[in-house]
């Protein structure tokens, strides 16, 4: 289906709003950069933004619907930030920008995610990491579980130098 | 947290027994993730103070949407459910009502849960419920890492020899008869599974959680538990000391003042 664009200025205006709030626990990113929004609606008046956790558990969650509440208020008469599990949020949608900007702050970007479609193994494998100091593929995996729900703690066997990945999921 | 409602096309006679699932899961999770919390601060090694501490926290915010899912149903505050209830009125599967035991217990009970919940996970994925189906897809991201994490601990704490396998068989050795709980047959279910709301059953899941674990328990040469879920495997029957205990504690702020929020 080919239609004509329609321009829709507010529209535009909110996403590049929303490209100034940043997640509220690696602020280096935005919630655009982590691919957080699901959907912007814009019209006369009124704005709608659909948020996807990045993690069911998250605590930042509300951090971050009230940053972004914050940041729209006074764009329209009416704002409406909620957050919904419509598609699951999966770190294949953090933007070029953000896996950079995450890189630039010392955080390895996460790897292409793994389909949790298939049948339940004993002891999935879980994808590697990249080190994000000097690049080298010669990781290893010290806990998937690190700081926050969305970290995990590897350390590097060139530069010998610990790390975080955002986790892949 | 989510708003998306209930679509109308469930049929009324399918609200309670799904209200009933996702109760059970959430207990489940919720009663669970308090256990992995008794070990923040004392684990045997900072990591798993560390990853004890996110599975906890993953694991109640799963029960967490899943009440929230329910509240659409039932129209009841999901805090007021998890925080609200007397301990005769969870319903967590058995296997959960046991004390957080050392931490070879903590490891079998979690493999013996993790397995199964990934089966029922499975059984849920391609629910006709579109919002269960949408959490589900989600939940199953998260619980890949708890699989691998506590699957690997299985495995090293059993073929370690010595205390560290004498204390994984004293714990498989408890918890044998409560092993299949989580698969307790819940009231309704064949309504669930004939609208394709739940892909199977919950004994046809017990079977391939058998046919998942026996192999490895064989190949570990660890004693096989009890993989026919008894009738009456969820709580709400009587509550276990432990469990009592832990429902004060988790309880307690909740308790200390009306509308305290934390």
């Amino acid at each position: 289906m080919v239609s004509e664009p329609v321009p829709r200025p507010l529209e535009s205006a909110v996403w590049a709003a929303l490209a100034d709030v940043p997640d509220p626990e690696i602020p280096t990113v935005s919630v655009v950069d982590l691919g957080v929004v699901h959907r912007v609606e814009a019209e006369r008046g009124r704005i709608r933004v659909e948020l996807l956790p990045t993690f069911v558990g998250c605590p930042a969650v509300e951090a971050m619907r009230r940053g972004v509440e914050e940041r729209l208020a006074g764009m329209a008469a009416q704002v409406e930030v909620v957050t919904t599990f419509r598609v699951p949020w999966t770190s294949d949608r953090i933007t070029a920008e953000g896996r950079e900007r995450l890189r630039g702050s010392g955080f390895a970007p996460p790897v292409k995610a793994v389909t949790a479609d298939s049948a339940p193994a004993l002891l999935p494998l879980l994808p590697s990491a990249i080190c994000p100091h000097c690049g080298s593929h010669r990781t290893t995996l010290e806990n998937a579980f690190g700081p926050t729900l969305c970290r995990s703690i590897h350390h590097c066997s060139d530069c010998r130098q610990p790390f975080e990945q955002f986790k892949t999921v | 947290m989510s708003t998306v409602p209930a679509p109308a096309s469930l049929a009324p006679a399918l609200r309670e027994p799904l209200a009933g699932l996702l109760l059970a899961m959430a207990d489940d999770e919720f009663v669970l993730g308090y256990w992995d919390s008794e070990w923040t601060g004392i684990a045997p090694m900072l990591e798993e103070d560390v990853a004890f501490s996110s599975l906890a926290q993953d694991e109640i915010g799963h029960a967490q949407a899943f009440l929230q899912l329910r509240a659409e149903l039932s129209g009841e505050d999901p805090d007021a459910v998890a925080y609200g209830r007397e301990p005769a009125d969870f319903r967590h599967a058995r296997l959960l009502d046991h004390g957080r035991g050392d931490w070879a217990f903590s490891i079998a009970r979690r493999h013996l849960y993790e397995t199964a919940d990934a089966l029922r996970l499975e059984a849920l994925a391609g629910s006709t419920h579109a919002p269960l189906a949408e959490l589900v897809a989600k939940v199953r991201r998260e619980e890949r890492y708890h699989l691998m994490h506590v699957g690997s601990w299985f495995v090293r704490l059993a073929e370690a020899g010595g205390e560290a396998r004498r204390r994984l068989e004293a714990a498989l050795a408890r918890l044998a008869p409560d092993a299949a709980t989580v698969f307790t047959p819940l009231p309704g279910e064949t309504a669930l599974v004939e609208a394709g709301l739940m892909a199977a059953g919950n004994a046809h899941l017990a079977g391939r959680w058998q046919a998942l674990l026996e192999p490895e328990l064989a190949r570990l040469r660890l004693p096989m538990p009890r993989w026919e879920p008894p009738a009456d495997g969820r709580h709400g029957h009587e509550a276990s000391e432990d469990f009592r205990w832990l429902h004060g504690e988790f309880t307690l702020v909740a308790r200390s003042e009306a509308g305290v929020t934390w």
